[in-house]
């Protein structure tokens, strides 16, 4: 059952789909190209479900680990013994979990899709884009090989884009989707850079083996990272800020996470794929498989820390003052995902790394209630065709599968038990008391936050006085319900699967024990941030419009997302565009054309030469004749012996 | 010094400086004319040598009919009155140069070469001689040239009215 | 024709040939190219009869190629001029700078 054609099976159908809806996309139509695309996709979630099965229940633990299963190993690119870049499909548990996840969440999405995307005019090449994303994602899970990441990496980019672009007569939609772009790849120029400093030292691009040379004690490759120095700081560190670099813009971190709030141009269901479950995760993939190494710089796992709580509790306030649902679910995104990224930089030997089995089953669990949330705002603008909170209200009595699929991920997401986001934050919330205090209160009062966001965000949608019309359809085909129902079952099993004798690092331990003693106050905490929401959102009242005037200028530097937008702005057209682009183009358009130009002139001037030797005119040629003679006369005389 | 070489001396340098001239002036029938002298001042050369036969074919093929023939060709192409153009001042100047560079290259080569002082004091060849080795179809007999001149110049004849031919009106497009 | 070098005789040629040289550089009309083509000929009908003179007295070769020489001398002159006219009649112009049709 493990082995290499299911899991190329899994791999290759949304590729399959991505060429035949591609190149077929003018003569396949909707609904087929929508019905084949989910079908594939349903097919290989069942796949992974049973590699999944069979890999933690049936394979089992062999001395005490799950042994990371290598199914293909292809010498690709071969420059010298040291230097060859493979292409290999490895089984770890962090692998399987998500190969789990990506495939289920990208079914679901197809299937909502079918009812959502009905009778856009692109539909099948839609279909195609999402099978050329959910592709190169299962690509980058199962790479064994950091250049094979490298290279889906990239295509993962690419994919994004074309989706955020999707409406691309849209000019905010294009400009979005260059700013996705631009911002990630400016981070993978760090993640290229961090590449290539492990692997010279490591001397080997392969994964496990790039781990185990590095993190062995005395080992000659560890000793040459570490001593090595540039400006006062080792290389390994270099090294590991430059992958996190890599890491913090798919994930969206301060400061790059500029373009996650623009990517929600894109349609809805592709904002579910990718900017909740997938793509942003990515980040936090890369640190959680090189984690052993980031284990050996302190300063770095600061750095992780720093970055992910700062930017938890930023994206939170954020999102309190924002009015396009949209726009809050996706900075409540970048905060959770800044929950996950602390937690891994929290991770200690001490407590056998709860941080790293916290943070990866936040992931799990946050990927199916945040593509629900996706998917029910989704249903929302579907029905109202807006994205404003102001036009929304009252809507429970239209969409009740919608309402309490909504409810249950709010209070999932808000950490109320028995919904699955209270186990695994409970788990970080845990892990970082016993780590690092401050962290611990600003990780409490940022979960208080996401409790208060997120019901304004359900209280002014679904409850208060209706703002638009009666809307004169249903809530939604049943391809567009079913996917909220199932994915609401999930949320509601998933806190109970014992994911910690699954995903670990380090020994195995029975970790996930509930501290009910501890987890008083981060759910005393959640449940006053939904009382208060209650009280300012669920009856239309003036109470908001006075608290924003008290709160005065603080409400509005919120809601204008702290100004970073214009202050990268600033910085690209006063700085980047006067000091580094112009002397730049000056340089190509002068100085390399200028050679190649020149290059070619000459050629073309010695050709006009030759050229005009063919006069035509008699004592030109006459010329030519008697040199030569007189040539030849010199040669015979003087030099043919 | 014996008369004779004085002789040699003048008759040179009366050709060289007819020669110059003709290749210079301006004027495309003065050009023929001091080609004219340059030819019977080399006639005046082959007299010296004691090559009588040579000089008389020289006076009768080169000066009565081949610059009668080019005076024809002026008449017939344009008018002697018009003066000639100027050629291109580098052209002048690189064809000087050059020719100057050849001439002393030569001299400077045959100098170098150990040729005789003097002439061997021997009888002219005998103008019977001459004529028997014309015709003499034994070896040293230059019979077989001969007719192939003759041959050629009845070829040269017949191309000079091929080429030279007007065709009528009518028949152009045969 | 004792007291004479050779050399002397052969520079005096030589200087023929290069005048000849000259005007065949030099001159634009094709009739003073021939008459330049001309004096380089007769330039070396005079090397040919000074080597007989000099250094063969006895024999007829040099007075013979001599000979031959002004033969077909006087026969390519007559095609030439023939070749002007023809050139004369298309062109109008026997200046050999219009007559460049073979040009690239």
């Amino acid at each position: 059952m493990l082995n290499v054609t299911n899991i190329l099976i899994i791999l290759f159908l949304p590729f399959i789909n991505f060429l035949v809806l591609g190149l077929g996309s003018r003569s396949i139509k909707q609904p087929v190209s929508g019905t084949i695309a989910t079908i594939s996709l349903l097919l290989a979630a069942g796949l992974s479900l049973m590699v999944g099965y069979q890999y933690f229940m049936v394979k089992g633990m062999v001395n005490g680990t799950f042994p990371p299963i290598e199914l293909f190993r292809y010498p690709w690119m071969v420059f010298g013994s040291k230097l060859t870049i493979d292409m290999s499909l490895v089984l770890d548990p962090l692998t399987v979990m998500m190969l789990v996840v990506v495939t289920s969440v990208s079914a679901m999405v197809h299937l909502f899709s079918l009812g959502y995307m009905k009778g856009e005019e692109r539909y099948t090449t839609y279909y195609a884009f999402l099978g050329l994303f959910t592709f190169s994602m299962l690509g980058l899970l199962l790479a064994g090989n950091l250049f094979q990441i490298y290279i889906f990496w990239e295509l993962v980019g690419v994919s994004s884009f074309l989706l955020i672009g999707y409406y691309f007569s849209k000019p905010s939609a294009v400009a979005a989707a260059k700013k996705a772009f631009i911002v990630t790849r400016f981070a993978d120029l760090g993640f290229l850079i961090g590449i290539l400093i492990l692997s010279f030292y490591g001397e080997t691009l392969d994964i496990a083996t790039l781990i185990q040379r590095l993190t062995a004690p005395a080992g000659s490759e560890s000793m040459a990272i570490q001593t090595a120095e540039w400006l006062g700081i080792s290389a390994l560190t270099w090294g590991l800020a430059m992958i996190f670099i890599g890491g913090a813009g798919k994930s969206a971190m301060f400061p790059l996470h500029i373009w996650l709030p623009d990517a929600m141009e894109g349609p809805t269901p592709v904002s579910a794929l990718i900017h909740a479950a997938t793509m942003v995760v990515a980040g936090v993939y890369l640190v959680a498989r090189l984690f052993p190494i980031f284990q050996l710089s302190a300063g770095i796992l600061e750095l992780i820390t720093y970055t992910g709580i700062f930017s938890a509790f930023f994206a939170a306030i954020i999102a309190c003052t924002q009015t396009d649902i949209k726009r809050v679910l996706a900075y409540s995104t970048m905060s959770q995902i800044g929950f996950m990224m602390f937690s891994l930089g929290i991770a200690r030997p001490e407590d056998h790394y709860l941080g790293y089995m916290a943070s990866l089953f936040h992931l799990f669990t946050h990927a199916f209630f945040k593509s629900l949330l996706f998917l029910g705002a989704g249903a929302v603008i579907h029905m109202i065709h807006s994205n404003e909170m102001n036009k929304m209200g009252g809507l429970r009595k239209f969409m009740p599968v919608t309402h309490i699929t909504f409810l249950i991920a709010c209070l999932a997401i808000a950490g109320i038990f028995p919904f699955a986001g209270f186990f695994s934050k409970e788990e970080i919330l845990l892990a970082t008391y016993h780590a690092n205090f401050p962290v611990f209160v600003m990780a409490l009062c940022t979960s208080g936050l996401t409790a208060f966001y997120m019901f304004r965000l359900y209280f002014s949608i679904f409850w208060g006085k209706q703002q638009a019309q009666d809307p004169h359809h249903s809530e939604g085909t049943f391809t567009m319900k079913l996917p909220l129902i199932l994915l609401m079952l999930s949320t509601l099993v998933a806190g109970f699967l014992p994911f910690s004798s699954w995903v670990f690092q380090g020994d195995s331990h029975e970790l996930s024990h509930i501290n009910w003693k501890f987890s008083v106050v981060p759910l005393f905490l959640s449940t006053l941030g939904i009382l208060i929401a209650a009280y300012f959102f669920r009856k239309p009242s003036s109470r908001i419009a006075d608290t924003q005037k008290l709160m005065g200028g603080i409400y509005t530097t919120s809601k204008n997302k702290f100004y970073i937008d214009e202050i990268y702005l600033w910085i690209t057209q006063r700085v980047l565009f006067p000091l580094v682009g112009k002397p730049a183009a000056w340089f190509d358009k002068n100085v390399i054309d200028g050679t190649v130009n020149g290059v070619g002139s000459f050629v073309g001037s010695i050709y006009y030469f030759i050229r005009g030797m063919q006069s035509g005119k008699l004592q030109d040629y006459l010329l030519y004749f008697l040199a030569g003679i007189a040539a030849w006369m010199i040669y015979f005389i003087y030099i043919w012996k | 010094m014996p008369a004779s070489a004085i002789f040699f001396y003048v008759i040179a340098a009366v050709i060289l400086v007819t020669a110059i001239l003709s290749v210079t002036t301006r004027r495309i029938f003065r050009a023929a004319i001091w080609l004219l002298f340059s030819l019977v001042g080399i006639a005046g050369v082959y007299f010296w040598l004691d090559m009588n036969f040579l000089a008389a074919v020289q006076i009768v093929v080169y000066v009565g009919g081949i610059v009668v023939l080019i005076i024809f060709s002026v008449f017939l192409t344009q008018g002697s009155g018009q003066s000639l153009p100027v050629p291109a001042k580098f052209r002048l100047l690189f064809s000087a140069v050059a020719v100057l560079l050849g001439l002393a290259f030569t001299i400077w080569i045959l100098h170098g070469y150990g040729f005789l002082a003097t002439a061997p004091d021997v009888p002219a060849v005998e103008m019977k001689e001459i004529g028997k080795t014309m015709l003499s179809i034994h070896s040293g007999g230059y019979a077989l040239p001969f007719e192939l001149v003759s041959i050629l110049l009845l070829a040269a004849m017949v191309a000079c009215i091929a080429i030279a031919m007007k065709i009528p009106a009518d028949k152009k497009n045969v | 024709m004792s007291h004479i070098p050779l050399q002397h005789v052969l520079i005096f040629s030589a200087a023929l040939f290069f005048i000849g040289m000259f005007g065949m550089f030099t001159r634009r009309n094709l009739i003073t190219l021939l008459m330049s083509v001309e004096l380089m000929l007769n330039s070396v009908n005079i090397n040919l009869a000074a080597f007989n003179k000099y250094l063969y007295p006895q024999q007829t070769g040099g007075l013979f190629l001599s000979l031959f020489i002004i033969i077909i001398a006087a026969a390519e002159a007559a095609i030439a001029i023939a070749i002007i006219i023809n050139l004369y009649r298309s062109h109008h112009s026997i200046d050999v700078d219009d007559a460049t049709e073979m040009k690239y």
